[in-house]
């Protein structure tokens, strides 16, 4: 285990806390920027789509592990950057100015949901959500003229300055460098007074409100990041997928953005890449083996689901911090090895306190 | 007119099928706390349930409806020891995510049996296409005696229920216990159980409702979707009210019927979400609701 022994005030807030962290991201960064020639071509779409997935649940986290507020409509914000990209591209945008028009969009009606959430809080603000996600999925089946309807839309080529990103390498260094972009951006506001202001609304609204946080204000801020994050990645999936229909932004796409972010680990932001990892990893598993399972087994559509249902299910159960919280216990054994003792991480327990008045 | 008073008629009845399903978030929500998200996929897995009785075992419908209420009593409770009392002290957002695991679980375990889940069904219940003329045959109101069915069978349900939270030794302390776990604990309540017994009354709520509704649309793995319109109706009404459980649901009924006939297309399948967000914005909690200041 690494003791620092701190000797400035800014080594409170450096991004890598020591050298260690500084070799091992390193070398992951490394292992990305050399992925292309490692890994056949398949899989490095797979990879395209974990980074892209990556960027939704950076902001999914952002909103339910920072900020506490439980968004069930998340795949609406990922359709107003979908269809705002594919639109504006089909009119001549260079993606310059398309990919921030899209997380504009997608931030705009982040805020316009947010405004309701000034006045609810808890379940009725996910129920809000879950509201506005159907009403936004309506509004894009209706809007024939500019999202194609249910027949779905084409989305064009994606040339930046005489390159075409339509190669899968050159789109998996696109979609990898924005990622990182964005994962530093959310570190580096988490660390600013706004993120330090998101996680006291988390843990208890009327402390923050005590401390003089303005809720309305950060509470609409947090949606609007997050739903722009969702409309960056958006636009990219657009990209990867390049038909994009009503139905793939529907309420499941939602539970599943809730369910990578709560498997990876809510309240960490590895958990929000570990996450669409470990969803997509599994996939393919599901994909693979199930040849090899019996066909009253292997060959029913409920497999899938029923495989994440109960992983979820065994999550919430046993490690509420996510796969982020097994590794990080699975690192604490190795550091302190042979102290290790089995109550460090329990959870504690709470009195159910009513929010009732009666 | 006549036009009219039909679209209500068959929006209230729609609109009972929410408001049972609202009741039985109400009632897991005023006891535990909890918001249940898998209650419509509970929903479906009483109408999979009814359907297996009445075709697989050649059950009569009354005694499929008997035998699904009781299984799905079972299942509920079921649900509540295995998986939501170890949650028990965990914040509520943990419990959440658990109720949308067990959402997500039931409809694809539904579809993992061959050749049946996947498929869309009709209930053969005896009373189907038939209809009753209000006020003389062929210019009065018409009514389907589906829609009858659901009228009556909610009404009686409710009624039940009145009598047996009012009356009752088991209901007045799932009263005391949704009012406040801890006294109740020490009025020597069985809390736990209380909870577990609740969960069994909500998830047989759901089978009813399931097999009300399954005449009307199809039972199909999708069907909990309907379920989720149940929201919109525990909010309009309160959340924590049962009479406003049912106001909320015949409201958010009958208005998804008339926007159904006099707006255009679309507008039907959002009236409910519409309904809520401006209730939200309004007034959020709800007709009926109880105020929700917190306590420092």
């Amino acid at each position: 285990m690494h003791f620092i022994f701190k000797t400035r005030y800014a080594q409170d807030i450096n991004l890598f806390r020591h050298g260690g962290q500084t070799f091992w991201y390193a070398a992951l960064a490394l292992a990305l920027v050399a992925a292309p020639w490692l890994l056949s071509e398949y899989t490095l779409s797979q990879f395209t789509f974990i980074g892209i997935y990556a960027i939704v649940c950076l902001g999914l986290m952002l909103l339910a592990g920072f900020t506490g507020q439980v968004s069930l409509g998340h795949a609406g914000f990922l359709a107003m950057g979908a269809y705002t990209e594919a639109y504006l591209q089909a009119n001549g945008w260079p993606f310059m100015i398309s990919l921030p028009m899209s997380a504009l969009v997608a931030g705009i009606t982040g805020i316009m949901i947010g405004l309701p959430a000034l006045r609810v809080k808890g379940m009725y603000l996910s129920i809000a959500t879950l509201a506005f996600g159907f009403i936004l999925e309506e509004v894009v089946v209706q809007a024939e003229s500019i999202t194609g309807g249910n027949a779905g839309r084409q989305v064009g080529a994606l040339i930046i300055g005489g390159i075409n990103f339509d190669d899968g390498v050159n789109f998996y260094f696109l979609v990898t460098g924005i990622a990182v972009l964005c994962i530093l951006g959310v570190l580096n506001l988490l660390r600013s007074p706004t993120g330090r202001a998101f996680v006291a609304i988390r843990d208890s609204e009327v402390s923050a409100q005590s401390m003089g946080i303005n809720l309305a204000h950060y509470k609409t801020t947090a949606f609007a990041i997050s739903a722009a994050l969702a409309g960056i990645a958006g636009a990219l999936y657009a990209h990867k997928i390049r038909i994009i229909t009503p139905d793939q932004f529907g309420f499941l796409q939602s539970i599943e953005l809730l369910m990578m972010v709560v498997i990876g680990g809510l309240g960490s932001i590895q958990g929000a890449i570990f996450g669409p990892a470990f969803w997509f990893v599994v996939q393919q598993f599901i994909v693979t083996g199930k040849d090899w399972l019996p066909p009253a087994i292997g060959q029913q559509t409920g497999l899938q689901p029923t495989i994440f249902g109960i992983i979820l299910i065994a999550i919430v159960l046993f490690e509420p911090m996510g796969l982020y919280g097994r590794w990080l216990k699975f690192r604490t054994f190795l550091e302190i090895f042979p102290f290790y003792r089995k109550g460090m991480f329990k959870r504690q327990k709470s009195y159910m306190k009513s929010e009732r008045m009666k | 007119m006549l036009q009219l008073l039909q679209l209500i008629v068959s929006g209230a009845a729609i609109g009972c099928i929410y408001a049972l399903l609202a009741l039985g978030f109400v009632l897991i929500y005023k006891a535990t706390e909890t918001v249940n998200f898998a209650q419509g996929d509970l929903m479906m897995v009483g109408g999979f349930l009814g359907l297996a009785a009445m075709t697989l075992m050649g059950l009569p419908f009354t005694f499929a409806f008997v035998l699904t209420v009781v299984a799905m009593a079972v299942v509920g409770m079921g649900v509540e020891r295995l998986v939501l009392r170890p949650l028990l002290g965990q914040p509520a957002f943990t419990v959440v995510m658990m109720t949308i695991g067990i959402g997500y679980l039931a409809r694809g375990l539904v579809t993992m049996i061959p050749y049946w889940g996947t498929e869309t069904h009709t209930l053969p219940v005896p009373f189907k296409d038939e209809v009753i003329w209000l006020g003389g045959e062929g210019k009065g109101l018409v009514m389907s005696v589906e829609h009858l069915v659901i009228i009556l069978a909610t009404v009686a349900l409710v009624s039940l229920l009145y009598v047996f939270f009012r009356y009752t030794r088991l209901g007045i302390a799932m009263q005391a216990t949704s009012q406040n776990q801890l006294a109740a604990f020490y009025m020597g309540i069985p809390v736990r159980r209380v909870n577990m017994l609740i969960w069994g009354l909500s998830s047989a709520i759901c089978g009813v409702a399931g097999l009300l509704l399954a005449p009307i649309t199809f039972i199909h793995a999708n069907m909990g979707f309907v379920g989720l319109k149940a929201f919109p109706a525990a909010v309009v009404g309160g959340f924590g009210s049962i009479p406003g459980a049912l106001v909320g649901g015949l409201v958010i009924g009958i208005v998804e019927s008339l926007s159904g006939f006099y707006l255009p297309e679309g507008f039907k399948d959002i009236a409910a979400y519409v309904v809520v967000l401006v209730m939200l914005v309004v007034k959020p909690n709800g007709l009926f609701g109880d105020n929700l200041t917190k306590k420092v």
